[in-house]
C-alpha cells in the first residue's frame, strides 16, 4: 500500500512537469491550430537560460525562473515571426513540417554553440526538505512543481477568460478573418499567444532542471512528445485538459513501472495517445463545441 | 634528414648482408631489430573525439620506455613509433598498415577504444604482428565469433570481470545477503556486468531479490527505485554510465534508499559528483583498473615517477594502463629473446604472474588478463582507495 501511494506521488511529480509543458502546447494549438513541435526545444532553451542565470549570474531560483520565462517569451515570438508567420495561410502540413524543422534547428544549433555535453543544476538552489508521511517520501520539490503548475494554469485561465488580450485570443481562435474585420490585431494576438506559451515552457525547463538536475541539448524531445500526448489526452486546446492529461499520464507511467514494466513506460504513453485518438478524438474534456482556447 | 641518412645506411648494409648471405629472406623479421633498436608502434587516438585517452596512454608508454631503456631489453633499446589515428576507425587501419609495412615495427600498442582496435585486427592477424590494446575492454576484441584472434592482446580486464569483482566485494567485504540489480537495458556493457555479477553473487550465497531496468537518456527513475525499495535489498548494483547513474543515486537517496550502491568504471567521471551531489554519493563504490591512492609500493613508485616527469600530474587509469602495456611487451620481448613478432606473440600469450602497476597479470586462453581490480569508495565527492581485489 505504501508502495502504491509512493508510486502515485512519483507519478504526480512527473505528471506536473508534463502538464506544465502541455499548457503551452495546448494554448498555441487552441489559437493557431498549429502543433508547435519546437515547444519542447523552447523548454530546453529555458532550462539552459535558467542554468546560466544561476551559475554565472548567481540568481536565486525564482529570479532565474522569471528571467528564463521572459527570455523564452521573446524567443517564442521570434520563432513565430520568422518561421510560422509567413506560412499562416499555407496548408497545415506545411506549418507542421516547418515546426519539426525549427525543432531540429534549435536542438542542433544549441549543440553547435555550446557542445553536446550535459550540465547539472546546482543542488542547493531551493532549500526544500523531504517529507515522510506514513512511510511515503514526498520531496518538497515535487510539491513546489505541482504548486507552480497549478498557479500557472489558473493564471492562464484568468488571462484567457478575464482580460482583453484573452478575449482577442478567443476571437482569433474562433475565426481569424472575422476577428480581423472587427479590428483585432491578429498578428499581435498570435505573438502574445506564443509569448505566453513559450514563457510556460521556459518555466517548465527551469523546474525540470531543479528537479532532475541533468540538462542537455536534446532533453526537450521526450518530455515534449509526452506533453503533446498529455495535451491530446486532455483535449487539445483546452487548458484544464492539459493539466488533467499531464497528471494522468504521469500516474499511468508510474503505475506501469510499478507493475514491472519500466521498459514499456514510453510505449504505454503512446498507446494511450492512439487509444484516445480512436475512441475519443476530442480528448477527455473535449466537447464538440467551437470555442476553444 | 639525419634519419634518412641512417635509413640509407641501413638499406645499403641490408643489401650487402643479403648479398653476402646469398639469400633474400633475411629482411622479413629482422627489420624491427636494427642497430640495437626494436621498434614498437603506437596507434593511438592522439586527436579527435577521445584524444584524452590516447594522450594519456602515450604519456604512460613514454615514461615506461624511458625506464626500460635504462637497461635495455636483451641489450637493445625499444623505440616508440607513434601514429595518430584521429579517433577514427579507417584512420586506425591506415596507421596499422603504415606501422607494419613502412616502419616494420615488432608489435603495435593501441588503440584506446575497442572499436579502433577491432579495425586493426585483420591487418595484425594477416601480417602476424602482435596488437596490444591498453584499454579496449569489449570482450569481442580478442575473441570474435568463438574464434581467438591469436595476435591480439589487451592489458586491461574485460567488462564482465568487473561484475565478478563487485559480487565478490559485496558478498565478502560488505557481507550483504540480498541485492538489487538495476541495469541500462540499452547497453551491452551494463548487461554483461549484471550477468556476471548475478552469477557470482548467487555462488557466494547471496540472493538477487529484484531486477529493474532503465534506458539510456532516461531522467526519471523514481518508479523503479520505489519498486526496489519495496523489496528492501541490502545492496544495489548499478552497472551503468555516469550520466544516468548520477541521477539514479540522487533519486534513490531522496526516496530514502540508504543502502550501499555499487557500479564499475562507467561511473568514473567528475560529472557524476555534480549530478548526484556529494552527500548522495557517500556509501557508494566502484570497481576500476587502478587507483593512484593504492598503497602498494609498485603503484606509489609509478605515481612518484609519473609526477616527476609530467609536472606533478596525478596519473589516471589510462596513464597506468599505457605504462603497463609497454612493460607487458618489454617482458615478452625479453622472454622471447628476439624481436621476431611471432616469438613475441608466443611469449605474450604465455605471460603469467607479471607484476604490473594495475595488478599481477596472467593471461587466460582468450588472451584476457586475469588480474586484480581496485575498489574505490566515494567520500564527500572524492574517490578514495578502499581495497584491491584479486581474482
Amino acid at each position: 500500500m505504501e508502495q502504491f501511494i509512493q508510486q502515485l506521488v512519483n507519478g504526480i511529480s512527473i505528471g506536473s512537469i508534463y502538464a506544465l509543458i502541455a499548457l503551452g502546447y495546448t494554448m498555441v494549438y487552441g489559437i493557431v491550430k498549429l502543433i508547435n513541435f519546437a515547444h519542447g526545444d523552447v523548454f530546453m532553451v529555458g532550462a539552459f537560460i535558467g542554468f546560466y542565470s544561476i551559475t554565472i549570474f548567481h540568481f536565486g531560483f525564482f529570479p532565474a525562473l522569471l528571467i528564463s520565462m521572459a527570455a523564452c517569451a521573446v524567443f517564442g515570438v521570434l520563432i513565430e515571426r520568422i518561421a510560422y508567420k509567413p506560412l499562416r495561410n499555407a496548408t497545415r502540413i506545411a506549418a507542421l513540417i516547418t515546426a519539426i524543422g525549427v525543432s531540429l534547428f534549435i536542438e542542433y544549433g544549441t549543440i553547435y554553440i555550446r557542445g553536446a555535453q550535459l550540465e547539472s543544476y546546482p543542488d542547493n538552489i531551493v532549500p526544500l526538505k523531504n517529507f515522510e508521511i506514513f512511510g511515503v517520501t514526498i520531496s518538497g520539490k515535487s510539491i513546489l512543481i505541482l504548486a507552480v503548475s497549478l498557479f500557472l494554469m489558473m493564471l492562464l485561465q484568468f488571462i484567457v477568460h478575464k482580460t482583453k488580450i484573452g478575449k482577442a485570443m478567443r476571437a482569433v481562435s474562433h475565426d481569424m478573418d472575422a476577428a480581423r474585420l472587427m479590428g483585432i490585431n491578429v498578428n499581435n494576438t498570435i505573438s502574445a499567444t506564443f509569448a505566453i506559451g513559450s514563457a510556460l515552457a521556459g518555466a517548465a525547463g527551469v523546474i525540470f532542471g531543479m528537479y532532475y538536475t541533468k540538462i542537455e541539448p536534446l532533453m526537450g524531445i521526450i518530455p515534449g512528445l509526452k506533453a503533446f500526448v498529455a495535451a491530446v489526452f486532455g483535449g487539445i486546446g483546452i487548458i484544464p485538459g492539459a493539466m488533467t492529461g499531464g497528471l494522468i499520464l504521469g500516474v499511468i507511467e508510474a503505475l506501469v513501472s510499478a507493475t514491472g514494466g519500466s521498459l514499456w513506460r514510453d510505449a504505454v504513453a503512446f498507446v494511450v495517445l492512439i487509444l484516445i485518438l480512436i475512441f475519443r478524438p476530442a480528448g477527455l474534456l473535449g466537447k464538440n463545441v467551437r470555442e476553444k482556447v | 634528414m639525419r634519419k634518412k641518412k641512417v635509413a640509407g645506411i641501413f638499406m645499403s648494409l641490408m643489401v650487402a648482408a643479403g648479398v653476402m648471405a646469398g639469400c633474400g629472406s633475411a629482411s622479413t623479421s629482422g627489420d624491427a631489430d636494427k642497430d640495437g633498436v626494436i621498434k614498437i608502434g603506437a596507434n593511438l587516438e592522439l586527436s579527435g573525439g577521445v584524444a584524452s585517452y590516447g594522450q594519456s596512454i602515450k604519456e604512460g608508454i613514454e615514461l615506461a620506455l624511458e625506464e626500460i631503456n635504462k637497461d635495455g631489453v636483451n641489450g637493445k633499446k625499444l623505440k616508440l613509433v607513434p601514429f595518430d589515428n584521429k579517433s577514427d576507425a579507417p584512420e586506425a587501419i591506415n596507421g596499422a598498415t603504415k606501422l607494419i609495412s613502412q616502419d616494420k615495427v615488432a608489435a603495435i600498442i593501441g588503440a584506446a577504444t575497442s572499436g579502433n582496435t577491432k579495425a586493426q585486427i585483420e591487418i595484425a592477424q594477416s601480417n602476424s604482428i602482435p596488437l596490444l590494446t591498453p584499454t579496449g575492454t569489449s570482450a569481442d576484441v580478442t575473441v570474435q565469433k568463438g574464434k581467438l584472434n591469436d595476435f591480439v592482446f589487451r592489458t586491461c580486464f574485460i567488462d564482465p570481470f568487473q561484475g565478478t569483482v563487485a559480487a565478490n566485494f559485496a558478498a565478502k567485504e560488505l557481507k550483504v545477503k540480498t541485492a538489487a540489480v538495476f541495469i541500462d537495458s540499452a547497453s551491452d556493457y551494463s548487461k554483461g556486468l549484471a550477468a556476471s555479477f548475478k552469477e557470482l553473487f548467487a555462488k557466494e550465497g547471496g540472493n538477487v531479490v529484484i531486477e529493474e531496468a532503465y534506458l539510456a537518456k532516461d531522467t526519471d527513475f523514481h518508479a523503479q527505485l520505489t519498486n526496489i525499495k519495496g523489496k528492501n535489498p541490502d545492496f544495489i548494483f548499478v552497472p551503468g554510465y555516469y550520466e544516468e547513474v548520477g541521477l539514479i543515486v540522487k533519486q534513490a537517496r531522496e526516496l530514502g534508499l540508504k543502502v550501499p550502491m555499487m557500479g564499475a568504471d562507467g561511473w568514473d567521471s567528475p560529472k557524476l559528483v555534480e549530478l548526484a551531489g556529494k552527500d548522495a554519493l557517500n556509501n557508494t563504490f566502484i570497481t576500476n583498473h587502478y587507483s593512484s591512492g593504492d598503497s602498494d609500493p609498485k603503484v606509489q613508485d609509478f605515481v612518484k615517477a609519473f609526477k616527476a616527469k609530467y609536472k606533478d600530474k596525478s596519473p589516471d587509469a589510462f596513464n597506468a594502463l599505457g605504462y603497463d602495456s609497454a612493460y607487458f611487451i618489454a617482458d615478452a620481448i625479453k622472454r622471447a629473446g628476439s624481436s621476431d613478432p611471432k616469438k613475441i606473440q608466443k611469449a605474450l600469450a604465455e605471460t603469467d604472474g607479471l607484476d604490473l602497476v594495475t595488478g599481477k597479470m596472467k593471461l587466460d586462453k582468450n588472451h584476457d588478463p586475469i588480474k586484480s581490480a581496485v575498489i574505490l569508495e566515494y567520500k564527500d565527492g572524492e574517490q578514495t582507495f578502499k581495497t584491491k581485489v584479486n581474482p
